[in-house]
């Protein structure tokens, strides 16, 4: 299978054409996933004024026409539920939800419908639909187009939550998530999309729930999962410069979450380090230590430690923004501050 | 039409200030001097100069991701609209909330709004308070015609009519919600006969035509006002510039930009008043450079002021954690 260079938004758009050339169920719709819409010089080879506002979904109404790639209204309570209604009857959709901030205008959709239907039914209903939706801080786009918010989906049981870190992963997750028959929220930081990496030309997929171990080590385990895998990979190679063999455990996959890759490295190595762009509430940083602390406390030799943004909304400013998000040197210093 | 002369200068100082404030800031995002990314009004300073004409600062607004033209035409400070878009700490909200969410509540602004359709609601609130304590002040709700389309605006616009509440819902229909175009994304002809469902008043106007919205608007306040209940106004117009800055804005032919051109609003205004003799060529060139030396030394406000201190992160916000 020839691999080749490309980015994370190219990674994730090549898993929906694939996808969509395999089952002829998939169709994405969104905000402007095309755009330009009925536009009489939009017309003729289903030319797209956008194909997403971050160019995501370029190329993909060309390809398939309009018919299944939709341009939506702004409505996101609509469309979002449209994808359960279409999801469990026959269909695979993949939703766009812009900025995953717009949650909140179309939640009970997600959780009340979506989430709830295959159990509430018993098991007789499906619900295999993605909803694809932009994360994360540092694209100076202020308070309400900059959160995580993956924590909030994690804790809805009947939706899973993917956050991939790489274009291969980005790639291979995606395509799972479309062949999964439960709904799956999958969430792409923003910062990500001109990150580069060797992906396969062919369809393949990476199964969710399964961590990556991304560096091994023996002194101490890093859990860390999307833009944050990278900062703990940089301040893995600081560390190590000062003796420090830290293990990075990128999770991937939130919910199902892969709680052995998780207690198997504390087991070696004794020590936990969570890090997570979310805010620190009842979030993925709080539930890995209450694993931890609930199946491997006899292994801890230090407290389990948590590296998260502040218990605030994100600032615009960019000093501000840039003091929010989790840095590379509050990393070192918090695995030194463990080693004793 | 209650149109003074005086009213008449200041509406065109109001709109000349919008057109001023977003060609600099479309200059400065290109030098790459502003962080993050901006929307902007130009093209439709008609429609939040007319309607504010007739409102006072104890008033409310609610407003867009596209809000400057509204923050300028309710009267937020210019020098502090500008250094928020920077980022500064001398900005209307510190430098924390940048060009989406410019706010001065003291001036009766609640706020551009990052989430579309959020401001029906919100409008709805601040209307509810005039109602309970008996004031005479009145909310006007800006939305664009892609909000039209969210539940959040039936919703607002039905509890406004159910609860009779002093709310004129202003829809700025620019004909792209982003980059789609209105004729695909709203069923209906009109988005003013939504008027119609929950029994109020609603029309369409020209949203380059100052006169047709503020006659529209006095009207429709006036009825608040006495506590007639809500209306809506549906302003038909366009914007010059993309959904953000860096849209290259496909999906607007050239024609269409030239014919918005020659729609001009503010050069309309200039001339209706000029042929009326209710403005002098005199005192549009005063206005002209009065309004690009504000702008000036707002920018130059907003360059010679002070980042927020990185402790800003962690104020105004009712539990600190960890």
């Amino acid at each position: 299978m020839a691999a080749r260079t490309i980015t994370f938004r190219e990674a994730i758009n090549e898993a929906m054409r694939l996808e969509m050339r395999r089952d002829p169920t998939v169709i994405l719709f969104g905000e402007d996933v095309a755009g330009g819409a009925t536009l009489p010089h939009m017309e003729g080879e289903n030319k797209e004024a956008w194909g997403g506002v971050l160019a995501v979904s370029t190329g993909l109404a060309p390809e398939f026409g309009r018919n299944r790639v939709l341009d939506t209204p702004i409505s996101e309570s609509a469309f979002i539920g449209a994808a359960v209604g279409a999801a469990s009857t026959g269909l695979r959709p993949i939703a766009e939800l812009m900025f995953v901030d717009f949650f909140g205008v179309c939640f009970d959709q997600i959780f009340n419908q979506g989430a709830k239907l295959r159990y509430m039914f018993g098991g007789k209903a499906q619900v295999p639909m993605v909803v694809r939706s932009m994360i994360g801080a540092g694209f100076r786009a202020a308070a309400q187009h900059s959160e995580c918010l993956y924590s909030i989906f994690t804790h809805i049981p009947g939706l899973k939550t993917v956050v991939p870190s790489t274009p291969y992963d980005a790639k291979g997750l995606l395509s799972s998530a479309i062949r999964d028959n439960d709904p799956v929220m999958f969430f792409e930081h923003k910062l990500l999309y001109d990150t580069q990496g060797e992906v396969p030309e062919d369809n393949y997929t990476v199964p969710l729930g399964v961590a990556d171990l991304k560096r091994e080590g023996s002194d101490a385990t890093i859990v860390t999962v999307g833009r944050m895998v990278h900062f703990s990979l940089q301040a893995a190679e600081k560390l190590a410069e000062n003796g420090v063999n830290v293990e990075v455990v990128d999770l991937r996959s939130l919910s199902p979450m892969d709680g052995d890759a998780i207690l198997n490295s504390v087991k070696k190595t004794h020590r936990l380090v969570v890090v997570d762009e979310d805010n620190p509430r009842c979030s993925v940083a709080t539930d890995v230590v209450a694993l931890v602390a609930d199946q491997a406390f006899d292994y801890l030799d230090a407290p389990c430690k948590m590296i998260t943004a502040p218990h605030t909304p994100v600032p615009f400013s960019p000093g501000l923004e840039d003091a929010y998000i989790p840095s590379v040197e509050t990393i070192v210093s918090t695995v030194k501050s463990l080693m004793g | 039409m209650s149109l003074t002369k005086e009213k008449m200068l200041e509406a065109y100082a109001t709109m000349k200030k919008i057109r001023l404030f977003e060609e600099k800031v479309a200059e400065l995002f290109a030098e790459g001097k502003l962080p993050g990314f901006v929307h902007l009004y130009a093209g439709e300073e008609a429609i939040a100069t007319g309607v504010c004409a007739h409102l006072s600062e104890r008033d409310y607004i609610t407003s867009t991701h596209r809000g400057h033209g509204h923050c300028i035409a309710k009267g937020v400070d210019i020098n502090s609209m500008m250094a928020e878009v920077y980022g500064k700490v001398t900005g209307a909200c510190k430098g924390k909330g940048g060009s989406m969410h410019i706010a001065d509540v003291d001036k009766g602004m609640l706020g551009a709004n990052g989430i579309v359709g959020a401001g029906g609601p919100l409008a709805c609130g601040s209307a509810l308070m005039a109602k309970t304590l008996g004031t005479d002040q009145v909310t006007v709700c800006f939305f664009g015609d892609g909000a039209a389309e969210q539940g959040t605006m039936h919703e607002a616009m039905n509890l406004a009519c159910c609860w009779s509440l002093p709310v004129v819902f202003v829809c700025e229909n620019n004909g792209y919600a982003e980059s789609t175009p209105w004729g695909y994304h709203c069923a209906a002809k009109n988005i003013s006969d939504r008027g119609v469902a929950y029994d109020m008043p609603g029309v369409t106007v020209d949203g380059t035509d100052f006169f047709a919205i503020y006659e529209a608007a006095e009207e429709a306040i006036g009825r608040a006002r006495r506590g007639e209940g809500a209306s809506l106004i549906e302003c038909r117009g366009f914007r010059y510039y993309g959904h953000f800055e860096g849209d290259a804005m496909l999906y607007v032919t050239e024609e269409e930009k030239k014919r918005n051109r020659a729609r001009d609003p503010i050069e309309n205004f200039k001339k209706r008043a000029q042929e009326r003799e209710l403005l002098s060529a005199k005192q549009i060139a005063e206005t002209d450079a009065k309004v690009a030396a504000i702008i000036e030394e707002a920018v130059k406000y907003a360059e010679e002021s002070a980042w927020p201190d990185s402790k800003e992160v962690f104020t105004d916000v009712y539990v600190n954690y960890p």
